[in-house]
């Protein structure tokens, strides 16, 4: 992926239209020939919660992917923080230090909980990373599993360490991939919580993955639903539930979609 | 049944006693198997992790030869050094044969693939989930690999350990470019086969019994590094 600084945009643009944090262009991704995902434009915007929901397949990770630049697109560019990232060459890690995800599965190193926590700051050379990932621990309510081996932890706790882990590093955008596929709904609320207490605080851009679509209604200000790699609907929460332009959206939310 | 305690305590007896050559071939020997191991793993780590890691245009056979490598019989590396060694091989000009260096050579040469092979089987098995994880939460290409390393330490630390294994007990290739001089380049094992070949039991089981114990306490040592690190 290749980078280039853009040029300042104009200052009354910055009065009239609020910069959004990503913008997508022309982006299509393929894998061994086969397109997944394909989206001519994209805009996030900053400090809101966007939430893509779509059948299995839709190209929704493989979007999150894209944004935390963990591969790069076959063609187009992802505009993010004045850089534009195409296809060629790495991107910078300053870019990349920006962004984070938490998966579906969280994946903890097999060490301390508090150690995991630290980790992010740690490879940033971030001083006393350890306390700050103690003070967080404190914080989310999960200082007395501090010296567990993390690996030891219930599923539910994992997905609350993995969290935590990603908001020491207070990043820009926070990407969350399907965080409470696999949990109950104790968990599941808690997760909840813990991702609006930490957009409150902090008013961190995130993209939520979910096939739940009340989490959806839940958590997020505008909602998009994927088909077949496509933007087939973007629209702010309301509207996406009460007045959707598109069939398929509305038999979607009505739970009436086969797929 | 007589030989084997009449062993133990000659061995005893030559440690505690401090008999000058037990000694000095044992030292010689540790120091080899050392040395030739420290840069076995300087080798093989890095090289274990890049296959394991990376993929590359001929990847597929430089595994091949890692392969071969761990399985090589090490008379034959022996005899390949000798030749690489001899006054009118390519290194002749070294003036290594029948000595330490070359021993640590042909050692390097035998251990390297072992340790190599055993890590990229070790950081293979690594779950591929966590090396996304760790770019996702802002590793660079170094900070990844070493994180995995660390993942797969159990495994890292085994490939250490056969290294060792393969080359502190190995006793052809080191005959052949050490020369099994007395007071230069005898080892344990080498001597082993000449006082067995001598008639002198007692003496050969005692040295046998001092080659067991050095395994059996680098074994130990890298269990409670195993532990410690996985605390």
């Amino acid at each position: 992926m290749s980078y280039q600084r853009r040029v300042a945009p104009v200052a009354d643009e910055l009065v009239l239209a609020p910069q959004p944090i990503y913008r997508v262009e022309g982006v299509t991704q393929r894998y061994h020939k086969r397109v997944v995902l394909h989206i001519p434009a994209l805009e996030v915007q900053r400090g809101e919660i966007l939430a893509l929901v779509g059948p299995s397949g839709a190209g929704k990770s493989t979007l999150l992917r894209l944004l935390n630049f963990l591969e790069a697109p076959t063609t187009g560019y992802i505009h993010f923080q004045g850089y534009s990232v195409n296809g060629n060459g790495p991107v910078p890690l300053a870019l990349r230090r920006q962004v984070t995800t938490v998966f579906q599965r969280p994946v903890l190193l097999s060490t301390t909980v508090l150690n995991n926590v630290a980790y992010g700051l740690q490879l940033r050379g971030t001083a006393h990373a350890r306390r700050i990932a103690a003070a967080t621990l404190e914080q989310v309510g999960l200082a007395h599993l501090m010296d567990k081996p993390a690996r030891t932890l219930s599923g539910g706790e994992m997905q609350r360490v993995a969290l935590a882990r990603a908001m020491v590093i207070e990043p820009e955008v926070l990407l969350l991939d399907e965080p409470t596929a696999n949990l109950d709904p104790a968990n599941v609320q808690l997760i909840e919580q813990a991702i609006t207490e930490i957009h409150r605080q902090r008013a961190t851009t995130m993209v939520l993955v979910t096939h739940n679509i009340f989490q959806a209604r839940r958590l997020a200000q505008r909602i998009a639903l994927l088909m077949e790699g496509h933007i087939v609907e973007i629209a702010d929460t309301q509207t996406f539930f009460e007045a959707p332009q598109d069939v398929r959206t509305a038999l979607f939310t009505r739970g009436e979609m086969v797929y | 049944m007589e030989d084997l305690f009449n062993g133990l305590w000659q061995a005893l007896a030559l440690i505690l006693g401090g008999d000058s050559e037990t000694w000095q071939i044992t030292l010689l020997s540790l120091q080899v198997s050392g040395v030739a191991l420290a840069f076995s793993t300087l080798i093989g780590i890095p090289l274990g992790a890049l296959l394991g890691l990376r993929s590359f245009p001929g990847r597929r056979l430089v595994i091949a030869l890692i392969y071969t490598g761990m399985g090589f019989p090490p008379v034959v590396i022996g005899l390949l050094v000798y030749l690489l060694l001899s006054r009118a091989g390519p290194l002749g000009f070294l003036g290594w044969l029948f000595t330490p260096s070359a021993m640590i050579l042909a050692q390097t040469i035998i251990s390297f693939p072992l340790v190599a092979g055993f890590t990229m089987a070790a950081v293979m098995s690594v779950d591929p989930a966590l090396r996304t994880q760790v770019k996702a939460l802002g590793a660079n290409t170094m900070q990844t690999t070493f994180t995995i390393l660390w993942e797969a330490r159990t495994g890292v630390i085994i490939s250490v350990i056969a290294g060792f294994g393969g080359i502190i007990s190995e006793v052809g290739a080191v005959m052949l470019v050490g020369g099994n001089i007395q007071g230069s380049t005898r080892v344990l094992t080498t001597a082993i086969v000449l006082e067995t070949r001598k008639g002198q039991f007692d003496l050969a089981l005692a040295l046998a019994f001092i080659l067991l114990a050095i395994m059996f306490a680098i074994n130990l040592l890298m269990l409670r590094l195993q532990g410690k690190l996985d605390r």
